[in-house]
């Protein structure tokens, strides 16, 4: 095995603006999920779970569990079998797969009204992202949105997590 | 500093003075209580049968049971997190506590760690002889030197983890960060330093490569002597995947169903792992009194850290002067072979724990402790009240002369912890036993 190095940890970290990402989980209500497990000890499981409770409409999409339900969602094979509208495409698959997830979204940006994609923590393709961000859609990489959900609205640091907000404003419940 | 940055509504980062105060802390919802509440509770009601499985199987934040997570305890732990500039913490009943944590979820049995040999005496007792009847093994290596971690990551090519303090205790000495941390990411392992002597204020290990913070909040912290704690933080950039030495935090967790915990939530990964797991199942928690007390002393942790630091220099270079003084390990000193290092790493002064040895060696040592009247002789640091204690009789009494001589604790040895009284005071104080 060779040695793998931190400083070969390839392209720098990405950063976000706070309020962009406040923004998106404050504007969307419908989120397709690619990759959604029904294993509940799988992050997209967890994710999935996490949002329905927060009052989003999550979508799983899963051709391996196509026609069944997820948290009594049904599921379907591809993002172009969702009825409706969809505001944001939320991926769980691996980087190299990315990409034409993402192109399938940018067909599908009028017919499905998506707005944003969004792609988990440690998933990340920036030249899919820059053809993304070219028709009007916006990206977020490399975040989970439960997290930043949790980090930004301040349940995160129940668990001990910095969540960079300072604020003597009472917290609306 | 961007354009945006100067318009009052674009980004800004907040001073560590203002986090100090701020961070985590947020004015309580339900009742608008400017100061965080203490919780003095076990238990947290459920909103329903759905609500209590989600919490348990992590699936939302949120509490359950103050052994796991505390409001009055989490406060601090997002406070720590932010003034080292981390990503999250786990806070424990003690420093000892918190170090146990680090390294039940870094380890598995069989498996071994280098550490600095200049550590706190308790540390070198915890790792050389507690920890191997875990089947844990610590190499100790001199710290000095950066070459000797790289040496002893090859010897030990199974090595988990990378282990000092900074500013170390008892006396004087400063480990150049920078380099260790490169050394130990070429192994693949994570550089976890203890940065109870000097705190965040006066040097954040973060910014020179340290992957993993621990705190012993007993300390400067909470700063007042009046409860005991500690702390574990996480930068958050350690990659424990590309690591492939730490399949604990990459493949199902058996103790957590099966859960994976760094895929699980990333960046924080191992301060849940150490939580969920460690802390759940061997309970060294933080009370949450001992939260709400630490929690006050770190908002004037930047005030007292420069009193500590000023009244350090002063009284270090009255020693120096004395004639019944043979040296003073003080990196603040011109003299101190660290004093170069203690100006890159901790330019605010490095910290207000020193020894130094007197010419009367063991006896003179022990005459002077019990000389003193406003120092008090017990066995801490970091207080407002100046400390006073001889190490070869006390806190490094378990150890061998030898390890003694090395930790930098031997007979002749006395250490200080100057607290924020008034410097002449303190001068006057140690004068009068020195001439006894
Ligand atoms: C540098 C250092 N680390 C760790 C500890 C252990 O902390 P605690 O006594 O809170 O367990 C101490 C205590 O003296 C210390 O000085």
């Amino acid at each position: 095995m060779t040695e793998p190095t931190l400083a070969d940890a390839a392209p720098p970290p990405l950063v976000y603006d706070d309020k962009l990402v406040a923004g998106i989980l404050k504007d969307v209500r419908t989120i397709a999920i690619v990759g959604a497990s029904p294993n509940w000890v799988r992050p997209s499981n967890f994710a999935m779970k996490y949002l329905l409770g927060k009052g989003y409409s999550v979508i799983p999409v899963n051709p391996g569990h196509a026609g069944k339900e997820i948290w009594d969602q049904m599921t379907y094979a591809e993002l172009g079998d969702v009825p409706g509208p969809i505001d944001m495409v939320d991926v769980f698959r691996a980087s190299k797969d990315a990409g034409g997830i993402i192109d399938r979204a940018i067909e599908l940006k009028d017919e499905k009204a998506i707005k944003v994609i969004w792609l988990q923590l440690g998933v990340r393709d920036d030249d899919a992202a820059a053809r993304a961000e070219a028709a009007g859609l916006t990206v977020i990489m490399d975040r989970c949105p439960k997290i930043e959900y949790g980090r930004l609205f301040g349940e995160l640091g129940w668990s001990g997590v910095n969540s960079g907000v300072i604020s003597s404003k009472r917290p609306k419940r | 500093m961007t354009d945006d940055s100067k318009k009052p509504d674009g980004p800004h980062e907040f001073g560590f003075e203002t986090r100090a105060i701020h961070a985590g802390a947020r004015p309580d919802a339900e009742t608008g209580a400017r100061v965080t509440p203490i919780h003095q509770n076990t238990s947290y009601v459920f909103e329903d049968a759905e609500h209590a499985a989600d919490l348990f199987n992590l699936q939302t934040f949120g509490f359950i049971y103050s052994r796991l997570t505390n409001p009055t305890v989490s406060v601090l732990e997002e406070r720590l997190a932010n003034l080292e500039g981390g990503r999250a913490a786990v806070c424990a009943s003690s420093g000892h506590a918190a170090q146990f944590l680090t390294f039940f979820t870094l380890l598995e049995p069989g498996d071994c760690f280098i550490a600095s040999k200049n550590l706190y005496g308790g540390s070198i007792t915890q790792f050389g002889h507690s920890f191997k009847r875990l089947g844990w093994d610590c190499h100790f290596v001199d710290p000095t030197d950066p070459e000797n971690f790289r040496q002893a990551l090859k010897d030990h090519p199974e090595a988990k983890g990378v282990f000092l303090e900074a500013l170390a205790n008892p006396g004087g000495l400063i480990v150049d960060l920078e380099p260790v941390a490169e050394v130990a990411h070429e192994a693949g392992v994570p550089l976890i330093v203890d940065n109870t002597l000097a705190t965040p204020y006066l040097l954040r290990p973060f910014e020179w490569g340290a992957d993993i913070v621990v705190h012993s909040t007993t300390k400067f912290l909470s700063g007042h002597a009046n409860s005991m704690g500690g702390a574990v933080i996480e930068s958050g950039k350690f990659d424990w995947a590309a690591s492939g030495k730490f399949p604990g935090m990459c493949t199902p967790d058996p103790a957590y169903h099966g859960l994976t915990f760094y895929e699980t939530f990333g960046d924080f990964g191992f301060t849940m792992k150490a939580r969920a797991v460690a802390l759940r199942d061997f309970g060294p928690s933080m009370a949450p009194m001992n939260a709400f007390l630490t929690i006050t002393g770190t908002e004037t942790l930047g005030l007292r850290m420069d009193r500590h630091v000023q009244n350090a220099q002063k009284v270090a270079e009255f020693l120096e002067s004395h004639p019944a003084v043979a040296w003073v390990s003080y990196a603040g000193l011109k003299s101190s072979p660290f004093h170069d290092l203690a100006k890159k790493y901790l330019p605010k002064g490095p910290g207000s724990v020193f020894t130094f040895g007197l010419k009367g060696g063991y006896e003179a040592g022990i005459k002077c402790v019990e000389t003193v009247e406003l120092f008090s002789h017990l066995a801490n640091v970091g207080d407002t009240r100046s400390l006073i204690i001889h190490p070869a009789s006390t806190t490094h009494r378990q150890l061998t002369e030898d390890q003694q001589i090395a930790a930098g604790a031997g007979p002749d040895v006395v250490r200080l912890s100057i607290g924020i009284e008034t410097a002449d005071d303190l001068i006057r104080d140690l004068e009068k036993a020195l001439n006894a």
